[in-house]
């Protein structure tokens, strides 16, 4: 069973121009995907920020800028989910992201690939059992959500 | 710990015990010990953790209850094992990081959508 890798694939009703835009550019990124950023995104730059949902702000985002080929594809490292704010993970294993754009029957395909899991130390992802009981909010709903 | 989540918590962690034994710092260390070093005995576990070993044990039989670690004797001493619930962790951990790409994928969705309409 796979335990490395997310893949994600969704048409969005939306010209591959407006949906790279969205994707490519720092300040639309951060908009929808509710974060803050200090700066735009370029190949071998790190952009800094946090989270921008009310009650998570003091979490730290870090987005290491891989790769980006124009209206196609868009890449990125980081450090997963749960950020501990008082955890260090500067000389953790990081994932990488990737936007992949494609042509699409009434818009745009869009591919997201989240891979690297595997070298997340295994206590480091249990962390986010820890992190969910001790008041992450609303995700211990969601997570009742799978386990019924 | 746990303050006004508690509730809440106990709904989930009924249907799976294995979070509760997950919600302690301690535990994870030792996990994350018998990830890397396992297996290995109480005494060992116990090292530099300024814990007692009475508390250690503790400790590992709720990980062993729920199938996190197995434990067998060596002589005198009872070594300890992760067991086959890693695979779980593992999987759970990514159903919660594909529920955030869920998430988000539908912001975006939203966010492109709006202006081409």
């Amino acid at each position: 069973m796979n335990t490395d890798r997310i893949e994600k694939r969704v048409v969005l009703r939306a010209p591959r121009s407006r949906v790279w835009r969205a994707i490519s550019d720092a300040k639309e990124f951060a908009t929808w995907f509710r974060i803050t950023l200090d700066g735009a995104f370029a190949e071998g730059r790190t952009v800094r920020g946090r989270v921008a949902i009310p009650g998570h702000e003091h979490l730290k985002v870090e987005m290491q800028v891989e790769r980006i080929e124009p209206e196609r594809y868009f890449s990125y490292r980081w450090h997963p989910y749960p950020k501990d704010p008082a955890m260090d993970y500067s000389a953790e294993p990081m994932t990488l992201v990737e936007f992949t754009l494609e042509e699409a029957e009434g818009g745009t395909a869009l591919t997201i690939v989240e891979s690297g899991f595997d070298r997340i130390p295994l206590e480091r992802r249990a962390e986010a059992f820890r992190m969910n009981t001790e008041g992450w909010g609303g995700q211990i709903q969601k997570l009742e959500r799978y386990v019924s | 710990m746990s303050r006004s989540s508690g509730a809440a918590a106990l709904k989930v962690t009924d249907a799976v015990p294995v979070f509760t034994a997950l919600a302690d710092a301690t535990r994870l260390r030792l996990l994350g010990r018998l990830s890397v070093d396992g297996p290995l005995s109480i005494a060992r576990l116990s090292e530099g953790t300024g814990v007692t070993r009475q508390a250690i044990t503790r400790h590992l039989d709720a990980l062993g209850r729920v199938g996190l670690v197995r434990d067998a004797r060596r002589g005198r001493e009872r070594v300890f094992s992760l067991d086959a619930k890693r695979l779980e962790i593992a999987r759970q951990y990514l159903d919660r990081v594909a529920a955030q790409w869920d998430a988000a994928a539908a912001r975006l969705k939203a966010f492109v959508e709006v202006d081409s309409r």
